[in-house]
């Protein structure tokens, strides 16, 4: 970051000429700029943050060389091994709005200490590059298409099955010796002295002799904000994995792998003065349960704030997300009735079903057809054996899937809905405050009334930086809620600060707090999922989900890929997540982003260029270009013919493999349109 | 034509078919096949022929549901039957007991203090929430959490496995270790999550459970999600206990051996009462099981420097396999942990659902439970204080009144108060009688300056049915003086005094 940013100021004067005929080839971002006479005083007008906020920002944008690099709390962000792109490929766009200003105009060395707070909150939200960078998060009309899964080219299936076995036959010859010659690392794997094993060393081997090899990908600790960088602590091992020590030092890496969709992850801002006098006044925690005395009128307030915010008469706010679902659905089923769930639920609506003593029936994910059969057969053929009517249906979706990054079909469960008069829950975990053009979840997303789906769940830890989780519905059911659910009755309550955040951050979204910079935060996010998807997309990469979705998973397959994938990125300084079997089926290994409004476009082409050395390397790239990123139309087509469109040019793919210049150059313009 | 002519074109034909089947690729080695199979045994090739038939039949078949009992219905009879179909609201009507849960909610306005603020503009004495050692209003712990909050944001946003791991919860496990006593500890996100947790993660199908009838609404959700086979013994009773040791070790003896464990609280939630853990250790040595300790309500209260039951009945840790507890109670802090040996905390981190699939504990929260435990282990004389004003408030309630008993142990802050069986009997009270007339009394108390609250329980759905008794719930605090205490417990006395006896 600090050095592109010092080569932006540098070059800025010699950019001026260059960039106005790159200018005049068109796009969305230049022909608004030809039509207003005066670029900043247009920043000014859209980003309607109070003054001094956005000259702050300007003086930031001007001066980040100057600033960062005396900083010492700012990490050394670019390594020398990174091939960044120049300015002189992203003035097509002219994502930097200073440009065309002569340098000197507004510009004032900052102070040190001005300095210092100004890298420190750029780490953890970087400032919007440019007005363009924007989108709002909707629904275009229409069905909601399936997303495209992609498949690679056989040879990449077969050399997975091949790596697995592998892994599994050295596993067991090493187990082998290992269990006669180093008996005292498998005492907890079998019985001894009358006692059963601690541990089945059937369900142990995956985790021994699999995970165990790339367990430095996982649990990396770290300190600080998790931002939009976050600081790792460094670690080493000396036996394989087993343990590891620290090396005493830490890396700033550019964060892809927090829930921190709107990047309220902040310890400075409006949200932590909030919490710090939340904490000054109300103390620590609340300490007793909802039920007891631990209700305060901080609490009343936010499930207020959270009821209307998603859109329901009355919400209850726990302290746990897991929780949350774990405790919920006793509450709601019983014996005689049938919970219809998506087999790609979280494992924490499993533990709560299970809980409940209720039927469970499973449909493939996110397929409302098979979601029909499976409703009409559990109506007609009612209970099993004694074929009474089921007391109740209850069909839980997710909202966004987090680990396929695809959201739920909400008009096709409507429909159903409709018809079958089952009860529809919908956990909006990752999708609440991440999609939808005011970030309301996936009803906003799709326009759809709140009162078609009857109880709406969602956690407070990803979006708005705080923790736990709430349940939202009619008032009536609330309160009986209170009375049956036991979270409200064993779980701790929400500490303060907690809340205040959670409060803050609901403001700054619903436009109460610092109007403009809700907004901000909602369209930077789902400008950036949509440029880094399309960005690998084009690429080369197969990425599954929805295209509005901020989880973006890159598909490696091959085991052996996710410690070389984790790696490669974190010499890169970026810190990503890969997750392989079981969280996944066992060949669809993936790497998974979770994209930011606090990363700015240079980030993500950062990212983009780390993502396309990479994929060089090891052989990532094989789209065969059905789910997108082929050279687009010249016009965006009307949406009645974007499937007639689509089809079309199914009849011809060609696997897309863009160079990184041209992903980077034309990224801005083409990522508003439909992105196949 | 004649037969010649007929004989010369069919072996002709025949011929050409010969010559057609030969050129197919593959049909020399279903020549050889025939032929060696063939070895002068014409049965055999009729049977082999057979089993050929049977598995084209087989495969061309159609197919057939798995599942007994299925209707074949026709889809105009399914439409009926869907528009027929009409569904139980998701929730049903709030019975009175649950109307009055929500009616009677009290909420404090302000911070949750010695002496708190009620919605209703009056400040009572607060003697309902954990804050025995009146930590939540101690500045210096506030400025370190602010100072954390500073440093880390609310939210660690992501679970642990995931870069949500910082350096403050590995701070705290090695802490909340090396207070304890054990090799390794791991945090959770939710003090009431943990232990459901803990125990499918140890405890699978086929594995054995011993445990008391009397545990918390928590760890029997554990059980039941473990699926495991579970043998209760009567509250507390250490023979009964033995018994079923005993009985179990006979039927298993022929058995494969699996896990067996025996699950118990410190003190108890519903009851208040301590367990014996030097006996449970000597049979859990004895019958060879595993012991699972659930020190929520005793970790940070019992011991010299409230380290819990280990600490108050001189028994060494490590001699329990796991001891889980809370972080969220006195302490002042947020979430639940367990204790134990490396491979116990290890094999939790891959396989224990509440902390995989859960958001990591907020940085602030766990810095103070770092700092509260910091405190409690330098100043033993504020755990003296709290007994002194438990003694205090129990000489108050327990002795003195002819309606309730405290069922709590001596030593426990939290007092759970019954009616006397006699009461019961005498008015004819039922159970849910019962909790209306004591909240009466909570209601009494509040008019008179004093929080305090019922013993709040749900049922569940989960075999054999757990009754609580009904209770009141008064939990001592050192952030009150000895007479602010004396005094409350005198209102409480009377509040119960004063609503049972206008009851006929």
């Amino acid at each position: 970051m600090p050095r592109r940013a010092a080569s932006s100021f540098v070059n800025d004067p010699s950019n001026v000429p260059s960039s106005s005929p790159a200018s005049a080839k068109g796009g969305i971002a230049i022909k608004a700029s030809a039509v207003k006479p005066n670029r900043l005083s247009q920043l000014f007008s859209t980003s309607p943050k109070s003054k001094a906020e956005s000259q702050t920002a300007q003086a930031a944008v001007q001066s980040a060389s100057g600033i960062l690099n005396s900083s010492t709390a700012t990490p050394p962000i670019s390594s020398a091994s990174l091939s960044l792109p120049t300015i002189s490929l992203s003035t097509a766009t002219a994502d930097n709005p200073n440009m065309d200003e002569p340098p000197t105009t507004l510009f004032q060395p900052p102070s040190p200490e001005e300095a210092r707070r100004l890298a420190k909150q750029h780490a953890q939200f970087g400032p919007i590059g440019h007005h363009s960078h924007r989108y709002t998060s909707q629904h275009p009309g229409g069905t909601f298409p399936e997303p495209v899964m992609d498949e690679p080219p056989y040879y990449y299936l077969l050399t997975t099955y091949i790596s697995y076995l592998i892994l599994i036959a050295f596993g067991h010859v090493r187990d082998f010796f290992g269990k006669r010659f180093r008996e005292e690392n498998y005492r907890h794997l079998k019985p001894q002295n009358g006692y059963g094993a601690l541990n089945s060393d059937f369900d142990n081997f995956y985790v021994r002799r699999l995970k165990l090899r790339i367990n430095d990908c996982f649990e990396r600790p770290v300190t600080g904000v998790p931002g939009r960088y976050i600081t790792l602590i460094d670690r080493a091992t000396d036996d394989h994995n087993k343990h590891f020590y620290f090396t005493g030092t830490t890396t700033d890496t550019l964060n892809l792998s927090s829930y921190n969709y709107l990047g309220f992850a902040q310890s400075e801002g409006p949200c932590a003065d909030i919490a710090e006098d939340s904490i000054r006044k109300y103390g620590i925690v609340s300490p007793s349960t909802r039920a007891e005395v631990g209700s305060q009128d901080l609490h009343v307030e936010v499930e207020d704030l959270v009821a209307k915010f998603v859109g329901k008469e009355a919400s209850m706010v726990f302290s746990m997300g897991f929780g949350t679902n774990a405790n919920i659905f006793p509450a709601l089923v019983n014996k005689g009735c049938l919970i219809i769930s998506d087999e790609l639920n979280h494992a924490s609506i499993r533990f709560g079903a299970r809980l409940s003593g209720a039927s469970i029936a499973m449909f493939k994910h996110n397929d409302m057809r098979d979601l029909e059969c499976k409703l009409r057969e559990a109506i007609s053929q009612g209970q099993p054996r004694t074929h009474r009517p089921w007391k109740k249906i209850l069909v839980v979706v997710e909202g966004l899937y987090s680990m396929e990054g695809s959201m739920c079909n909400l008009p096709g469960l409507v429909m159903l809905k409709r018809r079958y008069k089952f009860h529809l829950f919908v956990d909006e975990a990752h999708s609440i405050g991440a999609i939808g053009p005011k970030g309301r979840g996936v009803c906003d997303y799709f326009g759809i009334d709140t009162s078609e789906v009857d109880i709406l769940m969602g956690t407070l830890t990803k979006s708005f930086g705080a923790n736990g989780g709430y349940i939202a519905a009619d008032k009536a059911m609330i309160d009986v809620l209170r009375a049956t659910n036991s979270g409200v009755f064993y779980g701790e309550a929400p500490a303060p600060a907690v809340l205040a955040q959670i409060m803050s951050a609901l403001r700054i979204i619903n436009g109460e707090l610092i109007p403009g910079q809700g907004e901000e935060r909602l369209q930077r996010l789902a400008f950036n999922s949509r440029y880094l998807r399309l960005g690998l997309k084009r690429l080369g990469f197969i990425v599954y989900g929805h295209d509005d979705s901020p989880i973006i998973p890159v598909l490696l397959f091959n085991p052996a890929k996710m410690p070389a994938f984790s790696h490669e990125m974190l010499k890169r300084k970026i810190s990503v997540v890969v997750v392989g079997y079981p969280a996944t089926p066992l060949v669809s290994s993936r790497a998974r982003f979770c994209v930011s409004a606090a990363h700015t476009k240079e980030d993500l082409d950062r990212i983009l260029t780390a993502c396309d050395e990479i994929g060089n390397v090891l052989q990532l790239k094989f789209s065969t270009g059905i789910a997108g990123g082929a050279l687009p139309e010249d016009a965006m087509p009307p949406p009645e013919k974007e499937q007639e469109l689509h089809r079309k040019r199914n009849s011809k793919i060609i696997p897309p493999r863009w160079q990184i210049e041209d992903v980077i150059r034309r990224g801005v313009q083409d990522v508003k349109s439909p992105l196949y | 034509m004649d037969i010649q002519e007929t004989q010369r074109l069919l072996s002709e034909y025949l011929h050409e078919l010969a010559d057609l089947f030969h050129r197919l690729p593959g049909s020399a080695i279903f020549l050889r096949y025939v032929k060696s199979s063939y070895q002068n045994d014409p049965i055999r090739s009729a049977v082999e022929l057979f089993l050929f038939l049977f598995a084209v039949r087989y495969l061309l078949a159609p197919k057939y549901s798995t599942k007994p009992g299925v209707v074949q219905l026709s889809e105009d009879e399914v439409d009926d039957l869907v528009d027929e179909w009409t569904p139980e609201p998701l929730v049903g009507k709030p019975t009175p007991l649950e109307a009055m849960e929500v009616d009677k909610r009290t909420v404090i306005v302000g911070p949750v203090g010695p002496k708190s603020k009620l919605s209703n503009g009056r400040t009572v004495a607060n003697l309902g929430s954990y804050n025995y050692y009146n930590f939540n209003t101690n500045e210096s712990l506030k400025e370190k959490a602010i100072q954390t909050l500073r440093n880390y944001g609310v939210g660690p946003c992501g679970p642990r496995g995931f870069y949500g791991t910082q350096d403050v919860h590995m701070k705290t496990e090695a802490d909340v270790a090396s207070y304890l006593g054990t090799d390794a500890c791991i945090i959770y996100a939710q003090a009431f999550s943990t232990i459901s947790s803990v125990i499918p993660a140890f405890s699978k199908r086929g594995d054995i459970i011993v445990a008391d009838k009397g545990v918390s609404f928590a760890i029997r959700k554990g059980i039941q999600i473990s699926r495991s086979i579970v043998r209760w013994y009567e509250h507390n009773d250490m023979e009964d206990l033995e018994r079923v040791l005993a009985k179990v070790t006979k039927e298993q003896a022929r058995k494969p051996l699996t896990r067996r464990f025996i699950i118990t609280e410190g003190l108890f939630e519903s009851y208040g009462d301590m367990v014996n853990l030097p006996k449970i250790i000597e049979l859990k040595l004895k019958y060879k099981f595993r012991l699972i300790l659930d020190e929520t309500w005793s970790f940070g209260v019992l011991g010299r420097t409230g380290r819990g039951v280990t600490e108050h009945q001189n028994v060494d840790a490590a001699e329990v396999d796991m001891i889980v507890g809370s972080l969220a109670g006195p302490l002042i802090a947020g979430g639940g942990f367990c204790a134990g040996s490396e491979e116990i905390v290890h094999h939790q981190r891959i396989s224990a659902a509440a902390y995989t699939f859960s958001a990591a504990l907020p940085a602030l929260l766990s810095t103070t439970a770092s700092a509260t435990i910091n405190l409690l282990q330098n100043s033993p004389e504020t755990v003296t204080q709290l007994r002194e004003h438990t003694k205090a408030m129990w000489a108050q309630l327990d002795p003195r009144s002819d309606w309730v008993y405290c069922t709590s142990s001596p030593e426990n802050p939290m007092m759970i108060l019954v009616l006397k069986p006699e009461v019961v009997a005498a008015k004819k009270l039922s159970l849910d009688d019962q909790q209306f007339l004591l909240q009466d009394i909570v209601d009494e108390c509040l008019a008179n300056g004093v929080l305090i609250s019922r013993l709040k329980t749900l049922q569940d759905n989960f075999e054999p049915k757990q009754i609580v008794p009904p209770a009141l719930k008064v939990c001592v605090t050192i952030g009150l003086t000895r007479k602010e205490i004396e005094k409350a417990g005198t209102t409480i006395r009377h509040a119960i005094t004063k609503v049972l006896s206008k009851r006929k």
